[in-house]
């Protein structure tokens, strides 16, 4: 098990996400974001329908491309590649730097620090009676897991199978599925953590509730 | 207390007003707000009898400016007028009119859609001692005096098909329907059953239904509007108003906003001028028949006079349809053309033979309208010998199909069952002769099988497969450069080279089936035979009907850029040998919109289509919806087509449909949306209104494959999907197994 204080201590120092453009075919380049620290948009809209900040354009063939900014950010640096040159496919153009939202840095806590318990197969899933009037009741981090427990009833499909449990043994922190909702395979269904890195985990959370700065 | 209830009245009569005129600078407003405050003022220090003077005083100026102002009513004050929550709604009209109603499938918001309702009312008419109960449908549109419920009046697909249902059970129940118009337009969603197709059902239904049909038009908002109002006689209210559009949508488009921009209030009235919306202008061009008279400053519920008035003028008017139609008339007729609202009794069943003469009645009636729209520069010999021409046409169409061809028919069918018959009797005693010859022939005589057939694999057909040589290739493969598939972040898709793409595989990405949108050109040419286009009504002209500003060089425009003289071009073709009608709405011209022009030459084209029982398809290239620019010239267009198409599916024909690129509002919400064969080129685009329009009306957030074809099918409103480059045998398919029983060729 990671610890907790030591990773949140590695995102403030660098809170934020690389994220490296490349060419994604060879082509003449053309950019059209030329300053960095210029500030890009992300897709955005329900269904990301609509497209993000135009970055530059890629030509090939007379086929003029546009790359837009897959995440909203600001330029970091660019690679050296003056606008009119030819690239080669996956040669770097530009790094945009994302600064990480507080629901960002909670999820990659807990994505590290959780052991997550993934879908075996499509389908819908439900915790076992019992667990789940606990769940209702008293919450998942009352709820201790151990490896091979029967933990989930699996419906798809007219039939029924239970799940057990496997993973190293602690309460649930998370769960990650809605009743009724389909799950897809390899989805986390919840995340376990030992009950003795409970409180630090929650302290981390709460840190990082209150103090992080989220940044545009 | 009198006294306050008056002021009271006072302040509301001028609030009224004041919303009517809007932010405009009057005097005469001014001037009463400020009369008003002084006597407000100056009220609490006067004797009572001194305040009721001058109260009265106050009611007088207050009656003689509302007078005044009704002569400066501009096009947009009408428009604020039926908007306004005091306005009359259909309640009080069902309260105040009839006599006694039954609102059927809903009680407030406990309804399939409130913004429809529908009411069994009766009027009662006294003749000597005699009293009759005479039994209506009313139907129509109600906006509940700002009930948020009823939506504005803004009608859900599910309350169209409600209104449709209960006109069905009009018909049924032989008594007339009387249909009021209160809707800014239709909600644009497309939910089953969707709210272009539903509007397309009601005015193929409408266009036969054998009841007369009365329509009072308050707010006549386009689709919306057309979903209940195709009828026998159109009455319109003298402040309401008719459009293709509101003027907020029309200044929206003339004005190129988008994302939920806001026109200026000045184009905006503008627009409104422009479209010749109010009574006046479409009692002009034809549209209504009669105009009721409003109080000054518009009808509200208080109102007595005026729904005395309306009653009266349904009646009459439900009289004059039926006596239109029906046989003993004579005095009746005389009187109620001499004074309307004449006091007679008219029985409002219609039996069988008065049934199809107010279907004709009613044909004919939309037939002549919006005749003087379009721009017809046949010389006058021209016209004489094509009337020359259609006249023969009809003749040897009646000489070959009903007289010679209903004798050929049945003795062909006569002729059938009798040789159905024979086979029973000689096959029972051919079957027992060749078991007796095979048992004494030892086996000789056995067919030959062709085993090669069946056991060696299929040669590649090169003719059949076309292999690239379509006979016309699209100029977009003649450039030298690669395209980017838009489904390629989905997909994966690899760029392919233009001339490929464009040439060879017909515009179809060939990672993942996408369809690049291709000239008309490349139809005309791939899908019927070559050389068999021969091209009907290309006189027919746009203009510009309501001078509308600028219209004309756009028009000029795409004429000069297109080389037709309206956004439709009607043909007659032939595919493998069988011939068919066309009609063809090319995207290129004002974005495929169709107006007084494009909606005769298709009329026109639906007749020679029945007159020579030719199937007929309409190909929809892509259209916008109705061209704005001619206002009502344009959306009666709606009605008229679908007519035309009821009147030849009826004749035995086959109405197919092909949608194409993007196909939205008033057309497929009509005499598109109506054929019972409709499919779309993959890639197409099928709905009422467009994303934009949608989030803006409705407020829903749209995912962008909204209108797609695959989702138009999902919801049943379209029935095929077709590949670009099998069109033309998917129509040798269809032609040969869908469609009535007259085409020439069965």
């Amino acid at each position: 098990m990671i610890d907790v204080k030591d990773l949140l201590r590695e995102l403030r120092e660098e809170p934020y996400e690389k994220i490296v453009i490349r060419a994604p075919h060879s082509g003449r380049v053309e950019f059209v974001v030329q300053e960095p620290g210029t500030k890009v948009a992300g897709a955005s809209g329900t269904w990301k329908e609509t497209s993000g900040t135009l970055l530059a354009r890629l030509e090939r063939e007379q086929n003029k491309k546009p790359l837009f900014a897959p995440q909203k950010g600001e330029i970091m640096s660019f690679a050296g590649i003056q606008s009119g040159q030819f690239v080669q496919a996956g040669q770097e153009l530009m790094t945009i730097r994302h600064f990480l939202t507080r629901e960002e840095v909670i999820d990659r806590i807990l994505r590290r620090s959780l052991s997550l318990f993934p879908a075996p197969e499509k389908g819908k899933y439900y915790f076992f009676p019992d667990v789940d009037i606990k769940i209702k009741t008293k919450g998942s981090q009352t709820v201790h897991v151990e490896d091979g427990m029967e933990l989930f009833i699996l419906s798809r499909m007219k039939r029924e199978t239970s799940v057990r449990y496997s993973g190293p043994a602690g309460i649930i922190y998370a769960v990650y599925f809605e009743t009724n909702d389909s799950v897809d395979r390899n989805s986390p269904l919840i995340g376990v953590c030992p009950e003795s890195e409970l409180g630090k985990i929650q302290e981390v959370i709460s840190r990082v509730q209150s103090d992080w700065e989220e940044r545009d | 207390m009198d006294i306050e209830k008056r002021i009271q009245e006072l302040r509301d009569r001028l609030k009224y007003i004041q919303d009517i005129f809007g932010a405009d600078e009057n005097t005469n407003v001014t001037m009463l707000d400020a009369k008003l405050g002084e006597y407000l003022l100056r009220e609490p220090g006067l004797t009572e009898q001194e305040a009721v003077r001058q109260l009265e005083t106050l009611e007088e100026l207050f009656r003689f400016l509302e007078k005044k102002l009704e002569r400066e009513l501009t096009p947009m004050n009408r428009v604020r007028i039926v908007r306004h929550p005091q306005r009359i709604c259909l309640k009080d009209i069902l309260e105040n009119v009839y006599d006694n109603y039954t609102e059927i499938g809903g009680q407030d918001d406990y309804s399939i859609d409130p913004s429809m309702l529908i009411a069994r009312a009766y009027i009662t008419r006294r003749r000597g001692k005699k009293i009759h109960h005479q039994a209506v449908m009313v139907i129509g549109q109600e906006k509940g005096h700002g009930q948020e419920f009823r939506n504005g009046g803004s009608v859900k697909p599910w309350g169209n098909a409600k209104a449709l249902h209960y006109m069905k059970v009009a018909e049924t129940e032989n008594i007339p329907i009387h249909t009021y118009i209160f809707t800014p337009g239709s909600y644009p969603i497309e939910d089953y059953p969707g709210a272009a197709q539903q509007i397309a059902k009601n005015l193929y239904e409408m266009a036969g239904l054998k009841v007369p049909i009365v329509a009072v038009i308050s707010e006549g908002g386009s689709g919306g509007a057309e979903a209940i109002g195709l009828a026998d006689t159109r009455i319109m209210m003298s402040h309401g108003y008719y459009s293709v559009i509101s003027p907020e949508g029309a200044a929206a488009i003339e004005g190129r906003l988008r994302g939920g921009q806001r026109a200026e209030p000045r184009l905006i009235e503008r627009c409104a001028e422009q479209l010749k919306i109010t009574a006046d202008d479409n009692r002009a061009m034809g549209f209504v028949d009669w105009k009721i008279n409003e109080p000054p400053l518009g009808a509200r519920p208080e109102h007595y006079d005026f729904f005395r008035k309306l009653r009266k003028s349904v009646i009459a008017s439900t009289d004059e349809i039926v006596l239109g139609v029906s046989g003993m008339r004579l005095f009746r007729s005389l009187a109620l053309k001499r004074h309307k609202g004449a006091d007679v009794y008219v029985r409002w069943s219609l039996n069988a033979r008065a049934k199809e003469r107010l279907l004709w009645t009613r044909y004919m009636k939309y037939r002549r309208m919006a005749q003087s729209a379009y721009l017809d520069k046949r010389h006058w010999f021209s016209r004489g010998s094509e009337s020359i021409g259609e006249f023969v046409t009809s003749l040897y169409s009646y000489f070959r199909y009903d007289l010679f061809g209903k004798q050929h028919k049945k003795v062909t069918e006569l002729a059938e069952d009798m040789h159905a018959e024979m086979q029973v009797v000689v096959g029972r005693s051919t079957r027992y002769w060749k078991g007796l010859m095979s048992k004494l022939s030892f086996g000789k005589g056995k067919k030959e099988v062709d085993t090669a057939g069946l056991t060696s694999l299929s040669a590649w057909d090169e003719a059949a497969q076309n292999n690239g040589k379509w006979q016309y290739v699209s100029p977009q493969a003649k450039k030298d450069r690669s395209v980017t598939c838009p489904n390629a972040p989905v997909h994966g898709c690899l760029d392919q080279w233009a001339p490929d793409l464009f040439g060879e595989w017909a515009g179809v990405c060939s990672f993942c089936g996408h369809h690049f949108p291709m000239e008309y050109q490349w139809y005309l040419h791939n899908i019927f035979d070559p050389g068999s286009i021969y091209e009907v009504f290309s006189e027919i002209e746009s203009v510009n009907p309501l001078k509308f500003d600028g219209f004309d060089l756009k028009l000029d425009e795409a004429k000069r850029k297109t080389g037709h003289k309206c956004g439709c071009m009607t043909f007659e073709a032939r595919i493998e040998g069988t011939s068919v009608m066309v009609a063809m709405f090319m995207g290129a011209f004002r974005g495929g919109s169709v107006g007084a022009a494009e909606g005769e030459k298709f009329i026109r084209a639906m007749e020679r289509a029945r007159k020579k029982q030719l199937p007929f398809l309409s190909y929809v290239h892509g259209t916008a919806g109705i061209r704005i620019q001619e206002g009502v010239n344009g959306v009666i267009q709606m009605p008229r087509c679908t007519m035309a198409v009821r009147r030849y599916t009826e004749a035995g024909g086959l109405y197919l449909v092909l949608y194409d690129t993007n196909s939205y509002a008033g057309p497929v919400a009509s005499f598109l949306g109506c054929s019972p064969y409709q499919f779309a080129v993959r890639s197409a685009n099928i709905g009422f209104a467009g994303p934009g329009v949608i989030k803006e009306t409705t407020g829903m957030d749209i995912p962008p494959n909204y209108h797609n074809a695959f989702q138009a099918l999902s919801r049943g409103h379209i029935q095929g999907i077709w590949d670009r480059r099998e069109i033309r045998s998917n129509l040798v398919q269809s032609l040969q197994t869908m469609g009535g029983r007259n085409l020439y060729y069965r």
